[in-house]
């Protein structure tokens, strides 16, 4: 491997279910330390390309690695921790029970570093769960449970398929709270997601998915910069077909008395409708959030 | 390509790995004693069957008594081994639990053999049972070293079941898993002599008994208890040992698949 950040890698990887082609000659590079995030529609191939990287299938054609060998080897394994989107654990195991048992893989190879037990659970706010069964506890326990898993040794890349899936809001909170961490100690994430500020919050890099391939791949800001958009919110008693008309203006819509204009530019367009009515109130801009980028690149890729 | 079965199992495991190995018995253990509802039928099945259809229905057959021992005891130890390998591991495989001890370090073959002590265990149990309802209430009367070779030919027995087990629960989905045991457990156990003598069934079953690698395991328990003459052992051991082998190397192609 000519450069050594080089954690997880897919050169060209294909792979084909029945007449679907899951994935078409994806090409993914993670680098030491850095997050990123892979978004997509569903089946769009976000999960398959994880399935890849973590050996869980091999690709058609292509390759997949992990530190410059092949994923399924031990001593690749090691160095990586996951969570994997449908996972049940045994319900009759306790937590303390599981997180030993994971601890346990990880010192099993003379070169692996199993994190302690208290590091673990205060990493992934488990503590109060270890006496627990797996099976007792809520859906957002048992996803920590599994981001303790995930964790259970000092690895150099996590793979996290929608970890945040059914956590309520504090809970998400500690969890990104835990990556940042993780990353500072220069530990590299893969991380799917479904909510996009839980990408614009945790991710270096973004790449988006649509039919197997990546339709767009970038810095969160180069993503939100790919959608030159403004939304500006007022209420005003102007006609929407008027203000459709001015220039720089693509649509304009009307609810109630609110009235929702998007642009290219906002300046020139506000300028006319300050001078157009006097009594334009709640006026406020938008730049377009990853989400409107997520939508255009998605539709423009479909 | 398959972390778990594609490293070949290493006999002595390096010294670190060992907690490992221990950890993944000892939870497996723990997993199914608080599993009742798996435990408790496993290990009643055979004994119930072996009490109604091998002692209640055979009055004072003292040769009969000898036989039907020799087989229940091979009958025995099929159910832990389908069972424990073939719905456990369909059960782990569709719902993840697998993939993930796949993703993480797990040693090669912790899982396989833990998983096989399982069903080692539950063999050496109703073999216990069966050894002591077969002496109590069924006149059973053998030498010391008789007793030990059953035993140890039940013991052995697990290995080509779990093989067999292993391959249903590579391929089969957890609720089709139970189905296809039952469907390949009791038909092998009649075919294969295990409640009635073979001499008793039609010709055509006699003839193809020898499929069956509860036939060879019979026979191997048999000539214990004296029953058959003690020839062709290395043919029954190889047609056994040949049996395990092709499941295993099947499943292992199919596990691979299955991810």
């Amino acid at each position: 491997m000519s450069d050594s950040n080089v954690v997880a890698m897919l050169q060209g990887a294909s792979r084909q279910f029945g007449q679907v082609r899951a994935l078409d000659a994806l090409d993914l590079t993670v680098r030491r330390g850095e997050v990123l995030a892979v978004l997509g529609p569903n089946g769009a191939g976000k999960t398959t390309a994880m399935a890849l990287l973590l050996g869980l299938q091999t690709p058609d054609a292509g390759n997949a690695t992990l530190f410059g060998q092949a994923p399924q080897r031990l001593d690749a394994r090691r160095r990586i921790g996951a969570m994997l989107q449908t996972t049940a654990v045994p319900d009759t195991l306790q937590v303390g029970e599981l997180i030993a048992l994971f601890r346990s893989y990880y010192a099993s190879d003379k070169n692996g570093q199993p994190r302690t037990v208290a590091d673990i659970t205060a990493l992934a706010g488990v503590g109060d769960l270890l006496q627990r069964r797996y099976g007792k506890l809520s859906g957002g326990q048992q996803r920590r449970v599994q981001f303790a898993l995930a964790i259970a040794g000092r690895v150099d890349i996590l793979f996290l398929d929608e970890p945040t899936t059914g956590l309520d809001i504090d809970a998400r909170t500690t969890m990104w709270k835990t990556i940042r961490t993780l990353v500072a100690e220069g530990c590299a994430v893969v991380l799917t997601t479904h909510y996009l500020e839980e990408a614009e919050a945790l991710a270096d890099r973004i790449a988006v998915l649509a039919q197997g391939r990546i339709v767009a791949e970038g810095s969160v800001d180069a993503i939100r910069a790919r959608v030159a958009q403004r939304r500006i919110r007022c209420v005003s008693g102007i006609d929407t077909a008027t203000i459709a008309q001015w220039p720089h203006v693509r649509s304009a819509t009307r609810d109630g008395q609110r009235v929702e204009i998007v642009t290219e530019v906002a300046e020139p367009v506000v300028r006319q409708l300050l001078a157009a009515d006097a009594d334009v109130s709640e006026l406020e801009i938008q730049r377009a959030g990853l989400a409107d980028a997520f939508v255009e690149i998605t539709r423009e890729a479909a | 390509m398959n972390a778990i079965v594609d490293t070949p199992i290493q006999p002595t495991a390096a010294p670190h790995m060992l907690p490992a190995y221990l950890l993944e018995a000892k939870y497996e253990f723990l997993r199914v004693l608080r599993t009742p509802s798996f435990a408790f039928p496993t290990l009643m099945f055979p004994p119930l069957f072996y009490l109604l259809f091998g002692l209640l229905l055979n009055h004072g057959n003292v040769g009969a008594a000898h036989y039907l021992f020799a087989t229940y005891s091979v009958f025995g130890v099929m159910a832990p081994s389908l069972f424990g390998f073939g719905v456990a591991i369909a059960i782990e495989r569709e719902k993840g639990w697998l993939a993930l001890k796949r993703v993480a370090p797990m040693p090669p073959g912790a899982y396989l053999l833990a998983k096989m002590a399982m069903a080692m265990l539950f063999a050496v149990i109703i073999f216990i049972v069966l050894a002591v309802m077969a002496m109590t209430l069924g006149g059973v009367r053998l030498a010391f070293m008789q007793w030990l070779t059953i035993g140890a030919v039940a013991l052995a027995g697990v290995l080509p079941f779990c093989a067999l087990g292993l391959m249903i629960g590579a391929r089969a989905n957890a609720s089709a898993a139970p189905a296809f045991v039952n469907l390949i457990y009791l038909p092998m156990a009649f075919l294969s002599g295990l409640w009635m003598p073979l001499s008793m069934l039609p010709h055509v079953l006699t003839q193809i008994a020898p499929l069956w690698p509860a036939y060879h395991l019979a026979q191997l328990s048999l000539m214990a208890v004296g029953q058959v003459p003690a020839s062709g052992i290395g043919g029954h051991l190889l047609w056994l040992v040949a049996f395990t082998a092709i499941c295993f190397l099947i499943a292992r192609r199919w596990l691979a698949r299955a991810a």
